[in-house]
């Protein structure tokens, strides 16, 4: 069984930050396979489609019968420990700070022999285990094996820590508490234990809905917080900006309108603000301090999660609009993502369909439960992933870009 | 001598004779705009945004690119602002004319019934008691209400309920009577608009924006400082930003007071 993670204790101010410092990093643009498989959760390794054996590492021909035609499939999870290697003693810097590392030769149920990072709760040799594949902090995939059945606080292995993004013990920041995502994020991150929960409200003015309940969660602190204000937003970054481990980006702003409208370029430039520039300040005002806190502790900053629609990653005309703007955020999502690796940073994009919100209301079913894509949010936390995609509508997007985009644009448009 | 009218003015600045007042709170982003129901369009509130402060952007001197909606902060109404007033001329911002720019300012001291009520109205039979203590309102003179909302701020300046905002201003009688019997130049207020939060349901609508811009008359709204103002005689200078076309503008809003007799 893990050692619960203790509640860490106040930094001591005349200690030096400890610097982030990445695993090894170089991969071949084949073996981006496994981090496209990583990023989504999915354990994919190369099958050959002419004689179905699957293999490791990744080639440009299948080891059993030469033939060229190798991709990547789901395979299964399972597998068996050969042997086991507990690092002590490396010359690699990252790892010299995270020893004892165990590592272990697996068999994999689906035929290859792989070196794969080992849980603490994996038994010795000969003993079966459950496979993932995971991103670690310089945000490449690498095989990752757990027991197969749970173990109680399993999530708050050190190894397995540096895998995820774990809200445990943690400081959130939740950029739109007006926004309908706001209280079912802070009521899961409440109960994964996050230490506590900044939830930012612009135009203290202006009442809103889940204020009480909100307020009657305990940790959550309401600051002043105006995403399309550079002021407001760097204000809190000089009170707060060190203290939050999570950056759970919820911008948005759902306003339809016809691209031939009159008042089309005030919506946009409107929708741009809130989203596109919110996203764009939030980064200058918190990326630097966020990369820099990469590795402080064992509750350092670890991830920057944006909220975005599927509709970025191809144009819903009926909400145009809503579609580019969160084109752009993708975009810029992106961008940060490279800015905020060398901290070790995972930035997470949530992709989902419509929302069951008032700004959805006109559109039919299936639409995504607030509640339903926080859930995903913080499961995509726990696991480390870096696109997750909720609901139907995503889901089904995903897979027809995957496969055909350009039947995903016209069928959109009809 | 007594032809020097400006030499007087100069003459009474200098002793403290006249004192200016200004009537302007500070255009910030934290200041509350008005709010439109989320389908409609929206007033961009007040931004800045640094160009440079004596840094790469600029080695020796600061800079701010500014954004704002027309109507933000304290701010001026032309008649163009309201359908009533879209046909006049002279009705915007940059062809209004100079001499309306300064004129002499009736206040209206309501701030205790506003202190009891969010929602108290001004009506005609307040304005005539008004009269009859300091004397008829003089034609194309500025109706300032004071209400002292203005020391208000936040949740309770912008006082937004359930069904809309909950602040004082003036009934729909008291609009038309002013412009039809007094002859304003315009009516000013401490609060976010020239009408009351609740003046959608009046009849006509936003009466004090109907009755004003239809007229070609002139609103002021989110003043300060009319507490400092004496009920009658204070001269007001408000000049607008000479915008092509504009609605309406945040400005500079002075009011000149005369502090005692200058023999």
């Amino acid at each position: 069984m893990t050692e619960p993670l203790p509640r860490p204790k106040r930094k001591n101010p005349l200690s030096r930050t400890t610097q982030p410092l990445l695993p090894p990093s170089a991969r071949s643009r084949k073996a981006h396979g496994f981090t496209l498989a990583a990023a989504t959760g999915r354990f994919m390794l190369q099958c050959c489609g002419e004689c179905g054996r699957y293999t490791y590492p990744a080639r440009e021909a299948c080891p059993n019968c030469l033939s060229s035609d190798l991709t990547f499939k789901d395979a299964p999870t399972g597998g068996a420990l050969l042997s086991e290697t507990r690092i002590e003693v490396t010359s690699d810097p990252y790892f010299r700070e995270h020893t004892p590392w165990r590592t272990g030769m697996v068999q994999l149920d689906c035929g290859p022999v792989a070196v794969v990072h080992l849980h603490g709760d994996c038994g010795g040799p000969g003993s079966r285990l459950k496979l993932s594949l995971q991103l670690d902090r310089a945000g490449q995939a690498v095989f990752s094996a757990k027991p197969v059945s749970e173990v109680p606080h399993m999530e708050d292995d050190p190894q397995w820590r540096e895998m995820t993004a774990d809200p445990k013990h943690r400081r959130i920041l939740i950029t739109d508490g007006r926004g309908p995502l706001a209280l079912p994020l802070a009521q899961a991150l409440k109960k994964a234990g996050a230490a506590r929960i900044f939830v930012g409200v612009a135009d203290r003015w202006k009442p809103f809905d889940q204020q009480a309940p909100l307020e009657a969660i305990e940790g959550v602190e309401f600051v002043d917080l105006d995403l399309t204000s550079e002021r407001s937003v760097q204000n809190l970054a000089m009170d707060i900006g060190a203290k939050v481990e999570i950056l759970i980006n919820t911008a948005d702003h759902v306003r339809p309108a016809h691209l031939f409208d009159a008042g089309a370029a005030n919506s946009a430039r409107e929708a741009m603000d809130h989203t596109v520039m919110a996203l764009m300040r939030l980064a200058q005002a918190f990326g630097p301090v966020m990369r820099s806190r990469g590795a402080d502790g064992a509750t350092g900053a670890v991830a920057w999660v944006n909220v975005l629609s599927v509709h970025g990653l191809s144009n819903a005309p009926q909400f145009g609009i809503h579609s580019a703007a969160h084109a752009a955020c993708l975009s810029l999502s992106q961008w940060l993502r490279t800015e905020l690796r060398p901290g070790g940073i995972r930035v997470i994009n949530a992709f989902a369909g419509p929302l069951d919100t008032e700004w959805f209301q006109t559109v039919p079913p299936p639409k995504v439960a607030p509640k339903a894509l926080a859930d995903a949010v913080l499961d995509g936390l726990k696991r480390g992933l870096e696109d997750i995609y909720v609901g139907d509508v995503a889901k089904d997007i995903e897979a027809r870009l995957f496969d055909n985009p350009k039947a995903v644009e016209r069928e959109a448009g009809q | 001598m007594s032809d020097d009218i400006l030499g007087k003015f100069a003459g009474a600045l200098a002793s403290g004779a006249v004192r200016v007042v200004d009537l302007t709170h500070t255009l910030s982003p934290d200041f509350p705009v008005i709010v439109m129901p989320p389908e409609l369009g929206q007033s961009a509130p007040f931004r800045m945004e640094r160009i440079s402060r004596y840094d790469g952007g600029g080695p020796a001197w600061y800079w701010n690119n500014l954004s704002f909606g027309e109507h933000t902060g304290t701010h001026f109404d032309a008649p163009i602002h309201w359908y009533t007033g879209r046909d006049l001329p002279l009705n915007s911002v940059d062809t209004l004319p100079p001499a309306d720019m300064i004129a002499p300012a009736c206040v209206i001291d309501c701030s205790a019934d506003a202190a009891k009520d969010a929602d108290f109205l001004l009506t005609v039979s307040d304005v005539v008691k008004w009269e009859e203590e300091h004397g008829r309102i003089l034609p194309r003179s500025w109706v300032l209400l004071r209400t002292d909302w203005s020391k208000k701020s936040g949740v309770a300046y912008a006082n937004l309920l359930a069904d809309g905002a909950h602040t004082p201003g003036p009934d729909a009688d008291v609009m038309r009577w002013l412009v039809a019997e007094r002859d304003i130049i315009g009516f000013g207020t401490e609060t976010i608009g020239t009408d009351a939060g609740q003046a959608g349901h009046f009849s006509p609508p936003y009466p004090a924006h109907h009755y004003l811009h239809g007229a070609g008359r002139y609103g002021l709204q989110c003043l300060t400082n009319l507490d400092r103002l004496p009920p009658k005689g204070a001269m007001i200078v408000a000049a607008p930003l000479k915008i092509q076309n504009g609605s309406g503008s945040p400005l500079r809003v002075l009011a000149l007071v005369q502090e005692r007799s200058t023999g």
